[in-house]
């Protein structure tokens, strides 16, 4: 197969009118069609707002517009708003819902010419960490081996990514691990930067302190360029911070730092294998691989999170009640009846087990024992980080301590085992670091991606890292 | 933390309090499963906070105020568009008492 054009020469080809926009969107299109109803990567996907986009773009490029993704389709996580296009965050309680809005990384990516393509399926509300708690779609289908999961929450994201023959990135969305987890099973590459630095208005929260908009690709030049022009504070987001420019650094003399508990508590020893193969590299391209120790992040960063995002996540979901938008019945009975009745429809299995823990841990008696000591232990979870990054430039582990399960494997995981696969995602999410993954190579024929993190506003450091790595062959 | 059995009660004093109504199905379900996850947070209890304050936001967030003008903001036409409960131009909700 012929190697697909980066999103950035893309852009230039379309600039310099080499590429027609409206060609691509339309082959593009034609995949979707053929190939979506078996993969279900997109659980929204309407064949003439994309071509609508790409006529009137082709359009604006006669009269000489320009953009850093000039005609590049970009596939939108389902949680994020897209003005006129159904957006229901994969659950049932937001069917229907077609937002007036969009957000504001989805309104940055279109001003610089992307063209949308639909909604990628992911886990309810970002649920899980397979994809396959998926109320809104069917679940996703991972393209090396459609018995395994693409990875969750954004699985649809790495999935299309992954599967399709041409130019592409994916908008996503990560908590606690949604964007490396499926980037990870998938083979591609991803970025999830410090939180702060991509705007949240208009995406439709898992959880406040934790939630971040990053991008997948088929490599990382493509997710970097889709961070680049989402990044930035925003007037309409209180928590937004302004973005350091994301230029490439230099990687010669960078301390990596392999966290020792963290690769202890890694069972699979072909993923371990696989990825301090690629990380043995990095002295080819200058750097120096240095142990570090990470113990507490290690041992609690688990509780801490699941505590913090559970609760958050019962307070952001007591909106959908039925009333304003997506699912609705008819009015009967008193406020509560009708309120209960709605939610108890629309939201599914792992929903209502997350309101349910998260709603636990703020009531009045647990409050201090659970989320404010997880939100202390987030204190001393952040201040080890700091200590580490002091003698490392970078952290580098597994992505995921796993390959891409089979679905019938993630069947037998009780909740707390599904959780627990999240032990190499949560440190960096939960502390609101930056953090790049690259594909290492196969473990047992399968992708094992690995994680370059680095500490707060380092994007482009975790970038530039990443994508040397990338280059070597 | 305090050891926490999850019975029946509580599972529903919980839900009550989220709006959810659970089926014999969930109840049975859940109570076990929140039981397991609940204690495995106890693990919690093995660091010392006490000298710690809360990290709220993983990044310190600077206080954000804008001048009190009313800026652009969503058409009566577009808040309604969303909803089949609505009636004069507002939303109609179920019966408070």
């Amino acid at each position: 197969m012929e190697k697909t054009l980066g999103a950035k020469e893309f852009a230039e080809e379309v600039q310099a009118g080499s590429i027609s926009a409206l060609e691509h969107a339309s082959k593009i299109v034609e995949e979707i069609e053929k190939k979506n109803p078996h993969y279900h990567h997109f659980n929204c996907f309407e064949k003439d707002f994309v071509l609508d986009q790409a006529r009137a773009l082709e359009k604006e490029i006669k009269k000489g517009r320009k953009g850093k993704l000039l005609g590049v389709p970009v596939s939108v996580k389902d949680c994020l708003c897209v003005k006129g296009l159904e957006s229901r965050a994969g659950s049932k309680v937001l069917g229907g819902y077609r937002p007036v809005f969009d957000a504001t990384a989805v309104a940055k990516a279109k001003a610089e010419g992307a063209i949308i393509l639909g909604k990628s399926v992911q886990d309810e509300f970002g649920f899980g960490t397979f994809s396959v708690n998926v109320g809104a779609g069917e679940i996703p289908l991972n393209p090396i081996d459609t018995s395994r999961s693409c990875g969750g929450s954004s699985g649809g994201a790495a999935g299309f990514a992954a599967l399709t023959e041409h130019t592409h990135i994916a908008m996503a969305e990560s908590t606690g691990g949604s964007i490396a987890a499926p980037a990870s099973f998938c083979g591609m590459a991803s970025i999830t930067p410090t939180y702060g630095l991509v705007s949240r208005y208009g995406l439709m929260d898992y959880a406040n302190s934790l939630d971040k908009i990053g991008a997948i690709g088929k490599s990382v030049e493509d997710a970097w360029l889709l961070l680049s022009v989402m990044a930035g504070k925003d007037p309409m987001e209180s928590t937004t911070i302004d973005s350091p420019p994301l230029v490439a650094q230099g990687v010669k003399g960078l301390r990596i730092g392999i966290p020792f508990e963290l690769m202890e508590s890694i069972s699979d020893k072909k993923i371990k294998e696989a990825c301090l193969a690629k990380i043995s590299r990095a002295q080819e391209i200058g750097a120096k691989v240095i142990d570090v120790k990470l113990p507490l992040n290690t041992q609690y960063g688990l509780a801490a999170y699941y505590i913090i995002a559970m609760s958050e996540a019962s307070t952001n979901l007591a909106k959908y009640c039925g009333m304003r938008y997506g699912l609705q019945k008819k009015l009967e009975g008193n406020f509560n009846e009708y309120f209960s009745a709605v939610r108890s429809e629309g939201f599914g299995e792992e929903a209502k087990r997350r309101i349910l823990i998260g709603t636990f841990a703020r009531m009045s008696g647990f409050r201090d024992a659970y989320y404010m000591r997880a939100m202390k232990v987030r204190s001393l979870l952040i201040k080890e980080f700091r200590k580490v990054f002091s003698k490392t430039d970078l952290l580098t582990f597994p992505a995921m301590p796993m390959a891409a399960p089979t679905f019938s494997q993630i069947e037998k995981l009780t909740p707390l085992q599904h959780y627990s696969a999240d032990l190499c995602t949560v440190p960096a999410n939960l502390c609101g670091l930056p953090h790049a993954t690259v594909n290492a190579g196969l473990a047992n024929g399968l992708p094992a991606g690995l994680m370059v993190c680095a500490n707060h506003l380092d994007d482009a450091r975790a970038l530039s890292f990443a994508h040397a790595l990338e280059a070597l062959q | 933390m305090p050891k926490v059995t999850v019975d029946r009660k509580l599972l529903l004093d919980v839900a009550a309090n989220c709006r959810l109504n659970l089926t014999e199905a969930e109840i049975e379900k859940f109570l076990p499963q929140l039981e397991e996850v609940l204690r495995s947070f106890s693990k919690l209890d093995e660091l010392d906070v006490s000298k710690e304050e809360p990290a709220f936001q993983p990044i310190s967030i600077e206080d954000v105020l804008r001048e009190d003008r009313a800026g652009k903001c969503l058409s009566q036409e577009e808040a309604l568009s969303n909803t089949i409960h609505k009636k004069d131009g507002f939303f109609k909700g179920p019966r408070v008492v």
